[in-house]
């Protein structure tokens, strides 16, 4: 069925300006369709809506047809007709609803516009209080004071690894460093929740994980130097981690190019019947580039369950994840997790963030609204955790992280031949034949070459 | 500086990409949002297939679409947009539709720590694409000129920018409007014993190897590209025909590169005059490495080795190797040699 609009002005202001666009007549090709629609629903259209009785056949050449894209304005009479002449029980059904392929629609005369933005946002899913205190009548799952500590442990040196080789960047040790400050309850919640089976896509702001799974801050600095014991051969720049053992995907730059190789993760874990799931993890980048709320809503669009959770909540990130993996697991369907954070720190060494985001509105989220601050409370609370604990832990990190980044440093770089090795799974002959000549070219020319690399 | 140039003059120009907004990450437009408005200049959502598409519906209106990918090595989720639509935009539709008002700028190029994604050269992907013109410039003047024609230019135009230059480069750029021609290439100094041709950052490097060359008595033309689609191949043609030898070098990988192309087109136009097989240093076959770095570029002294080679061929040719016994007497290389020496005489 055809509804039909005229090029009038009086139509373009009577529907909201923002779809003018679609009311722009380019498509004539519709006219064809003008005798599925009686005469009668002209006048009744234009006398009744529009003031202009006119204006249809005035400017008859213009007219244009919407079909599928408006909805019949709510009195028409045109409307009235088409529902008496199917009045006929053989096609009341059909006239409610239809068939659609994914599922039966129903019809409404209302032309009734979704809005571009719901007149709430969606809540976000929290257990503790600002204030370290488990909110009367969450519903969570249950944290063990050794989970619980060995949470906040690995919080706290995320925290100060980030610290810490922040400070070496800016020493010109390493080239390039970027932090997770700020997102701790995302990268150990959720990393707490999982199990070791769970394969990691990440971004690159969730080395948290990789933590919590074992991998040392010795083997973090390792990447980070590019030195021989980088499992990564310092191919790539900082930050960019990796671990087979640790089912954690290196990370690769390029924003969200990790989601749909999740899909065939995930695919490959269910034909392989195991007890495992796939979780790929990505930021605003990949995300909040549109005006929607968030990204959380987007779940229904593609058809995915979805749910909203404070991300500076470590225990609702846990509660979360657990659930979520459950459903993924056992119900065989994805999950789509919103954890609303702030990212505290620049977008990296190469960035300051100070341009174009206002300094207070940094300095609220790094002290009132620490995920650190908060879980600590509670752990605190629950008797778990002292001060002197506390501060044994961050003097015992620090040391050790020093240590690292000395030991990193002093381990001597990869290879040259590491340069070539990996394009492929064996070396071609052009690179055979490169290496060949590069090695002649530094015998020749060795004060061009750095001399930390070994040939 | 370039675009503020533009925007003086032109109200259907439009700048645009990641962060452009707030002056972009390499500072290029630095003061323009607050200049020309936010309608003309601003920030688009982080994807860069949305920012190319959008560019060219833009152009296709008749605007002037200057749209800015934020690392070359970014490029790439944008090349549908750039190679199916872009490039066959005038072609599909029997000039009915162009969107030749599309310029894309992007910084390209090593930088010393970029690693894999903030590093490589991907000229050679869109050089295979006829319905666009690449265009490469070695300085700020240079990169004020060009870009105002590419600007102006009818054609869509992909502009990679060397972010090596952005920090290094200082130059006297004239405040007036002023254009330099697409697809002419410019010898920057001249020689009679080679021809070197190079494109953009590379260009500083080539030039020391032709400094150090000249104390060893080698004579080096250089010639700056420019254009790599559509290209300059009658003055490399007219400058090989004189030295008898070619090098090209370029940061992109060898196998595929730009280079080859040249090598083959003057190869075919110069046979008989050349020397010495055309010279290619170019980057490796390889990933862009982060420590390797040094290792991986196509350096001064890897020109200046080549040069040398080049312009020493025949004389370094040993003659009691039963193998080049025979290639000479196969191909009779010999006499061809002898030929272009008496005819380089003769001229």
């Amino acid at each position: 069925m055809a509804i039909w609009l005229s090029r009038s002005r009086k139509i373009a202001h009577f529907l909201n300006p923002k779809i003018a666009y679609f009311l722009q007549p380019e498509d004539f090709s519709y006219k064809i369709h003008v005798n599925y629609v009686n005469s009668s629903s002209f006048r009744t259209l234009s006398g009744e809506n529009f003031r202009s009785p006119h204006a249809f056949l005035d400017n008859s050449a213009t007219v244009s047809a919407l079909q599928r894209r408006c909805r019949r304005p709510e009195s028409t009479r045109a409307g009235e007709q088409v529902e008496t002449r199917y009045s006929d029980d053989d096609y009341e059904d059909e006239n409610q609803a239809m068939d659609f392929p994914g599922g039966r629609v129903s019809f409404t005369h209302e032309m009734k516009f979704i809005s571009e933005a719901a007149d709430k946002r969606i809540p976000c899913y929290r257990v503790l209080s600002d204030d370290g205190y488990l909110i009367a009548g969450s519903r969570f799952e249950q944290v063990d004071k050794e989970t619980a500590v060995k949470m906040y442990k690995s919080m706290v040196t995320l925290q100060i690894m980030d610290n810490i080789f922040y400070e070496a960047q800016r020493q010109g040790r390493i080239s390039f460093y970027l932090t997770s400050t700020g997102e701790e309850a995302i990268n150990i919640a959720a990393a707490a929740a999982l199990t070791s089976d769970d394969v990691i896509l990440p971004q690159y702001r969730e080395p948290g994980i990789l933590l919590w799974r074992g991998f040392t801050l010795q083997e973090f600095a390792n990447q980070c130097f590019g030195n021989n014991a980088d499992y990564g051969k310092g191919k790539q720049m900082p930050i960019h981690y990796g671990s087979n053992k640790h089912n954690f995907f290196t990370i690769s730059s390029p924003i969200a190019t990790q989601l749909p190789q999740a899909a065939g993760v995930a695919y490959s874990l269910k034909m392989d019947k195991k007890e495992a799931c796939v979780v790929a993890f990505t930021g605003d980048g990949g995300t909040k580039q549109f005006r929607s709320d968030g990204v959380v809503v987007k779940g229904q669009a593609y058809g995915i369950r979805s749910i909203r959770v404070d991300g500076n909540d470590a225990l609702a990130v846990y509660s979360t994840i657990r659930a979520a993996r459950e459903m993924v697991i056992h119900e065989q369907k994805p999950v789509l997790v919103e954890a609303l954070s702030y990212r505290v720190g620049h977008h990296s060494t190469s960035d300051d963030s100070t341009k174009y985001r206002p300094v207070d509105e940094i300095e609220h989220w790094k002290t009132a609204r620490s995920p650190l601050a908060r879980f600590r409370k509670w752990v605190h609370k629950n008797g778990w955790w002292t001060d002197d604990e506390e501060s044994e832990l961050r003097g015992s990190i620090r040391k050790q992280l020093l240590n690292a980044i000395q030991v990193a440093e002093k381990t001597e770089k990869p290879q040259l031949a590491e340069m070539f090795s990996d394009v492929y799974d064996n070396l071609p002959s052009n690179l055979h034949e490169q290496e060949k000549s590069l090695r002649e070219t530094i015998k020749r020319h060795r004060q061009d070459y750095p001399t930390d690399v070994p040939l | 500086m370039i675009l503020v140039a533009y925007g003086r003059q032109v109200d259907c120009a439009y700048v645009f990409g990641e962060d452009v907004g707030f002056g972009g990450v390499f500072r290029c437009t630095t003061g323009l949002s607050d200049r020309f408005g936010k309608q003309r200049v601003f920030n688009t959502p982080l994807c860069e297939q949305g920012i190319v598409g959008f560019a060219i519906g833009l152009a296709a209106m008749g605007n002037r679409a200057i749209a800015e990918i934020q690392f070359a090595d970014y490029i790439f989720p944008a090349f549908d947009q750039i190679v199916n639509e872009a490039a066959k935009f005038r072609y599909r539709s029997g000039n009915q539709f162009n969107c030749g008002g599309l310029t894309i700028r992007a910084p390209y190029g090593a930088v010393g720590h970029g690693g894999h994604y903030h590093s490589q050269s991907p000229e050679a992907f869109f050089c295979h694409v006829p319905g666009i013109k690449v265009v490469i410039p070695r300085s700020p003047q240079q990169a004020k000129g060009l870009l105002l024609s590419s600007i102006r230019d009818p054609n869509p135009v992909v502009f990679f920018e060397p972010k090596w230059l952005y920090r290094l480069a200082v130059e006297e750029v004239p405040e007036n409007d002023y254009m330099l021609p697409l697809s002419e290439a410019e010898v920057i100094r001249e020689g009679s014993d080679i021809t070197l041709v190079g494109w953009g950052a590379q260009l500083s490097v080539m030039e020391q190897a032709c400094v150090e060359a000249e104390k060893d008595g080698i004579s080096c033309e250089l010639i700056d590209l420019k254009t790599l689609i559509p290209w300059d191949k009658e003055k490399i043609e007219s400058s090989v025909n004189k030295t008898g030898r070619l090098l090209v070098s370029h940061e992109a990988p060898i196998t595929g590169g730009f280079g080859a192309e040249i090598s083959a087109s003057i190869t075919e136009r110069c046979f008989l005059r050349l020397e010495a097989p055309v010279a290619r240093v170019c980057g490796l076959d390889t990933p862009f490495p982060l420590v390797f770095e040094p290792f991986y570029l196509p350096t001064k002294n890897k020109i200046l080795d080549a040069i040398k080679s080049t312009v020493n061929y025949y004389s370094s040719y040993d003659k009691s190797s039963p193998v080049h016994q025979h290639t000479l007497l196969e191909k009779n290389h010999l006499w061809i040699y002898a030929f272009n020496a008496l005819d380089r005489r003769v001229a």
